[in-house]
């Protein structure tokens, strides 16, 4: 070990001018853009972006690889079309109905993940999520193979009607930069430094005195609520909740989109997202199955591209001049 | 009491995949510290390999037993060689999102090529056919399944216990530096390694391919599964891999007579109990 003093360089330009610049462009660009797409594709990109980033939190800022995040995504997205359609719950009670079924599973599959560690933890949570699928297919309310389905959007706060599009744009816009904010306000909190520290040495976290197993579920519990709360919008966006939801090529998907936009990064699974949403529906019409092509992008990921697309612009000499750091 | 006999013999018949699949999970993991998500696909194209050479070759059941395993440890070999060995330096979390990767793209290609749907698989002239053990009647493939993959998963034990090649194997997985200034090749033992359980994964695929039909999906079905009895058994002793494969399996097929709905969650659920009791597995090593 050698000493080192790290002493703050000057910066020639403020790191949170240059954010707050990308920020406000990013937003300009997310209000504008149903203006130049179509409105079904921007929601549901929006939808996994806010899963991703979710799942980030996770992966990304505590270390933590789960295999079962469609567990509490295809979760979520049941419990919200079951309530809106089944007992009329207006659109916001239904999806606070899916973030708290979300987080109670979360908290049931990570009390049992965190007493084992790295691969184990990824393969207990593929596990249990396995587990959840087969109840989601031989549960009545559920429908089965069927799905929910014709799950009405009904009126936000009893007087915007969501069934016209650019209403319900809007409100997946504003959930998704309410999660984010959540995201961005959590691992900026001393909280999040914790999490941080399990992530870089989780021995020396427990020997600081951390109870890192708490720190753990808690981390597990706030990713799947916030899982919770894109899948609930997602099922209201597309108006159906189906098996395809749980299944665990949607818990590949989502570590596909954080690794391909860049893991520990705050928006770079907005961008990963992006991709994969785009890929699946320019393949969507096509003969050729978007597993191999998929499957295709994870291993040049992993092999060349582990930094990410958000990633490896923070570690480039323009991201780093503008002020950006990213530990890889 | 029948139907109990015959789940019994059901749940040993999947007791010998998973005890054959986990077994090569194990030895991948011992010494690579990779978890092969590819598995599954391995196994899929083992028992794809043997319909192929049917179909395309009319070499029939045993010359596949030997050909297909052979092949898929070769395509193991060459993937381990271009592209797994990068990964060791990394998170293992790599390796396990690599070989997903890899499953995908294997799974994806046959699919595309050969459609969702199962193709049959004859069961070879010699096996055809059953026998009545008085209490119950016994598919003569069934049996021969169990007797093989058992003489298999000890052979596989006693090689990597008794042998000198074993020796160097156990050797590598405690301290692999250390051996390979001995100027014991650890790279090719790597190689070799991920081969051999590449190669069981295939030699269980054609096994399975009389019994289910071949299909791109069938592995993807049961790696999970057997990611929840290594859970259980725990990676750390290819002995406590074996047993835990035939005993989980057992406990499905008798869940299935007393409790049917529950059959396919079953191992699911002693995992979350074992994990509950002791979290380091049945016969794991690591806390």
């Amino acid at each position: 070990m050698t000493l080192t003093l790290d002493i703050e360089k000057p910066k020639e330009k403020s790191p949170v001018v240059v954010q707050t610049v990308f920020l406000g462009i990013g937003l300009a660009l997310l209000i504008l853009a149903p203006m130049f797409f179509y409105p079904v594709f921007l929601m549901k990109l929006l939808c996994f972006a806010l899963f991703a980033c979710a799942f980030n939190l996770l992966l990304g800022y505590t270390g933590l690889l789960s295999f079962g995040h469609a567990a509490f995504f295809g979760g979520a997205a049941y419990f919200t079309a079951h309530t809106v359609k089944e007992w009329g719950l207006p659109p916001e009670l239904g999806i606070l109905v899916g973030v708290a079924g979300a987080a109670f599973l979360g908290l049931i599959v990570g009390y049992l993940a965190i007493r084992r560690q790295g691969i184990y933890f990824a393969m207990i949570t593929l596990a249990l999520a396995q587990m959840f699928y087969f109840f989601c297919l031989q549960a009545e309310f559920t429908k089965g193979e069927d799905g929910i389905q014709s799950v009405p959007r009904g009126h936000l706060f009893g007087f915007i009607d969501l069934s016209q599009s650019t209403n319900m744009y809007y409100f997946v816009l504003g959930v998704f930069v309410i999660g984010v904010a959540i995201i961005w306000r959590i691992i900026h909190s001393p909280f999040g430094m914790i999490l941080k520290s399990i992530r870089e040495n989780e021995t020396r976290a427990v020997s600081l005195g951390y109870s890192v197993r708490n720190y753990k579920l808690a981390a597990f519990v706030m990713s799947a609520a916030l899982t919770g709360l894109a899948g609930g919008v997602k099922a209201l966006v597309f108006q159906f909740a189906t098996l395809t939801d749980v299944g665990w090529q949607m818990s590949g998907e989502v570590i596909l989109m954080t690794l391909l936009g860049g893991i520990g990064t705050l928006i770079g699974p907005l961008f990963g997202a992006g991709l994969v949403v785009t890929l699946q529906n320019y393949l969507a019409t096509s003969e050729f199955p978007v597993t191999i092509i998929t499957g295709l992008v994870f291993m040049v990921c992993v092999l060349v591209f582990r930094r990410g697309i958000v990633g490896e612009f923070y570690h480039s000499r323009l991201g780093r001049k503008l002020g950006f750091e990213h530990r890889q | 009491m029948q139907a109990f006999l015959g789940q019994l013999l059901i749940g040993l018949i999947n007791g010998s995949f998973y005890a054959l699949l986990s077994l090569g999970l194990a030895i991948i993991f011992g010494l690579l510290r990779v978890i092969n998500f590819a598995h599954g696909a391995q196994y899929m194209l083992g028992a794809f390999f043997a319909w192929l050479l049917l179909s395309h070759f009319g070499l029939g059941y045993w010359p596949a037993l030997i050909i297909a395993p052979v092949a898929v440890g070769l395509v193991g070999a060459v993937i381990e060689r271009t592209m797994l060995h990068r990964l060791y330096t990394l998170d293992p979390l790599y390796g396990l999102l690599f070989t997903f990767g890899l499953a995908l793209t294997i799974e994806g290609t046959f699919r595309y090529l050969y459609g969702a749907s199962g193709q049959p698989y004859a069961t070879p002239a010699a096996l055809a056919g059953g026998t009545n053990l008085g209490f119950m009647f016994l598919p003569i493939y069934r049996g021969w399944v169990i007797v093989f993959s058992l003489v298999v998963c000890i052979g596989t034990w006693l090689v990597i216990e008794k042998t000198k090649l074993g020796s160097y194997l156990r050797a590598a997985t405690e301290n692999p530096v250390l051996v390979q200034s001995f100027g014991i090749n650890v790279p090719f033992l790597l190689t070799l390694t991920y081969a051999l359980g590449a190669a069981l994964a295939a030699l269980a695929g054609v096994l399975a391919a009389p019994i289910y039909q071949v299909s791109p999906l069938m592995g993807s079905n049961i790696i999970i599964v057997v990611f929840a009895v290594v859970v259980v058994g725990g990676m750390g002793s290819i002995m406590g891999a074996i047993v835990t494969g035939y005993l989980l399996g057992v406990a499905e097929g008798l869940t299935k007579v007393f409790y049917p709905e529950a059959s396919n969650i079953v191992i699911f659920v002693i995992m979350a109990i074992v994990l509950l009791i002791r979290p380091a597995g049945l016969f794991g090593r690591d806390a």
